[in-house]
């Protein structure tokens, strides 16, 4: 099965490490992307630019709205996220376990629905 | 929404748990429960439980109680909300009926059939796993479950006392230290049980007041099952492997002594606050200790505890002990306080009865 694990977390928890915490941090990242990979399992990961970089557009009555910003403020934001292949939710709560922001923010768990197999 | 499942098990609730649930359930299965778990398709679909169950020939029913374990965990998985672990649990595993849950939890049908739907679709959909927990996982998650069960207890003992609830807490908890017998804690849970279910007769008065536990009628306790709740105590005690319930379990076989040793009882107090450290424990090893050496030494220690002063029985124990010291008017203020706080009908009585017992 598909998971997505969203990252959320304050972006003070990393913009504002010292280099050697933050370096810490990135190894911790890409050994857990190393560990998926090495058994198949890492179906992409990214970490986003800040959400000062964020744009959000809509479309309403055949219109383009493009504003500046992500689609809600909040406190915590999405930093980045780790798309898996897992055989249950238990399997992809221990790989989020090892989000390095879990210990700060929170990682949400969304299975994918899976459309192989529609057809188009 | 057709449970098969529920159906399998619906006979539990009124004949008891047989011995070896797992070959009822084969037997079941090879009954006319086969067609409606064939029809019932959502629960099919997400549980091989239910295909092995009616594949398995009689002889090989050894898998099937793990089998009916593993519903158990996915019931009480932590990725479900709590009222839905005690719902999915009553619903599949207990085969009470969408009616009866709702009943017991004083929800509307509609809310409670709801309630189930997100709940298995949800099992569905995120994958929760149809199985026992590996090792590292499952001293967390047999907790979940034992305290699912505890829930449901709980929620049958009131007051008011719904005994199809309690009993069907009881069947659970058997089936629990049935299936996993080397758990030292599901003993000590169902031993729990027991002793409380026995006092159920003698806990409210024939005007629906609460009695407390030192002014019971020991003769309506059910001494049956204290012995029941003794035998699981010593089979938990057995496996030398402390916990929270065998302490509490312990300390109810000690309440059911004719002289009850408030010595001891306020040593496992003690050690459960060790455990499970909370203002309620430390609350009751105070009672016990004011039993034990006193109502200075209990009152002294009810006054270090911080954080239950919006729970009624915490004003009311020091209520009882400033009256044991003949200090009236600060009894009178603290039942006062205690019955502003009292949650329903039977426990404001109640307090309301001992404050009528105080010197004018």
């Amino acid at each position: 099965m598909q998971y997505v694990l969203l990252i959320y977390g304050e972006e003070s928890n990393w913009s504002d490490l010292p280099p050697d915490e933050l370096r810490t941090m990135y190894a911790e990242y890409m050994a857990l992307a190393s560990d998926l990979r090495a058994r198949n399992k890492l179906l992409g990961t990214n970490q986003l630019h800040p959400v000062a970089t964020a744009t959000t557009v809509s479309v309403r009555d055949g219109e383009a709205i493009v504003t500046d910003g992500p689609f809600a403020e909040t406190k915590e934001v999405l930093g980045g996220y780790f798309v898996v292949d897992a055989d249950s939710l238990d399997d992809a709560i221990e790989w989020a376990q090892r989000i390095p922001a879990a210990r700060h923010g929170r990682v949400e768990i969304r299975p994918a629905i899976d459309h192989t197999g529609d057809r188009s | 929404m057709q449970d098969a499942f529920l159906r399998a098990a619906e006979r539990w609730p009124h004949d008891g748990v047989p011995a070896n649930p797992g070959a009822w359930i084969v037997a079941t299965a090879k009954n006319s429960a086969i067609d409606r778990i064939r029809r019932a398709q959502t629960l099919a679909r997400k549980t091989e439980l239910l295909a092995r169950a009616v594949e398995v020939p009689e002889t090989e029913t050894s898998t099937i109680p793990d089998e009916r374990l593993e519903l158990v965990f996915a019931c009480c998985h932590p990725a479900l909300a709590a009222d839905a672990q005690v719902a999915l649990t009553l619903s599949l595993v207990g085969g009470l009926a969408t009616p009866e849950i709702a009943r017991a939890f004083l929800v509307p049908e509609a809310t409670l059939a709801q309630r189930l739907v997100r709940a298995k679709r949800k099992i569905r959909d995120a994958g929760i796993p149809l199985r026992i927990p590996p090792e590292h996982l499952l001293p967390e998650r047999l907790r979940t479950v034992l305290a699912t069960i505890y829930l449901i207890f709980n929620a049958g003992y009131g007051p008011p006392v719904r005994r199809d609830l309690c009993a069907e807490a009881i069947r659970l908890a058997l089936l629990l230290a049935t299936l996993m017998p080397d758990e030292a804690e599901a003993h000590g849970l169902h031993a729990l049980l027991l002793f409380q279910d026995a006092r159920r007769d003698a806990r409210v008065s024939g005007d629906g007041e609460l009695v407390l536990l030192d002014d019971q009628d020991r003769s309506l306790w059910d001494h049956a099952e204290i012995e029941q709740g003794r035998a699981a105590l010593e089979r938990a005690l057995a496996l030398r492997m402390p916990g929270p319930y065998q302490l509490q379990a312990a300390i109810a076989s000690l309440y059911a002594d004719d002289e009850v040793d408030w010595q001891q009882v306020a040593l496992l107090y003690a050690r459960l606050a060790e455990l499970t450290p909370s203002p309620v424990v430390e609350l009751n090893r105070a009672v016990a200790v004011a039993f034990a050496a006193g109502a200075e030494s209990g009152l002294a220690l009810v006054d270090e505890i911080e954080g239950l002063d919006g729970y009624y029985l915490f004003h009311a124990a020091r209520a009882d002990l400033l009256r044991r010291l003949e200090r009236v008017e600060a009894a009178r203020s603290a039942y006062a306080q205690a019955r502003s706080l009292a949650p329903t009908d039977v426990e404001r009585a109640f307090i309301e009865r001992r404050l009528a017992e105080l010197p004018q």
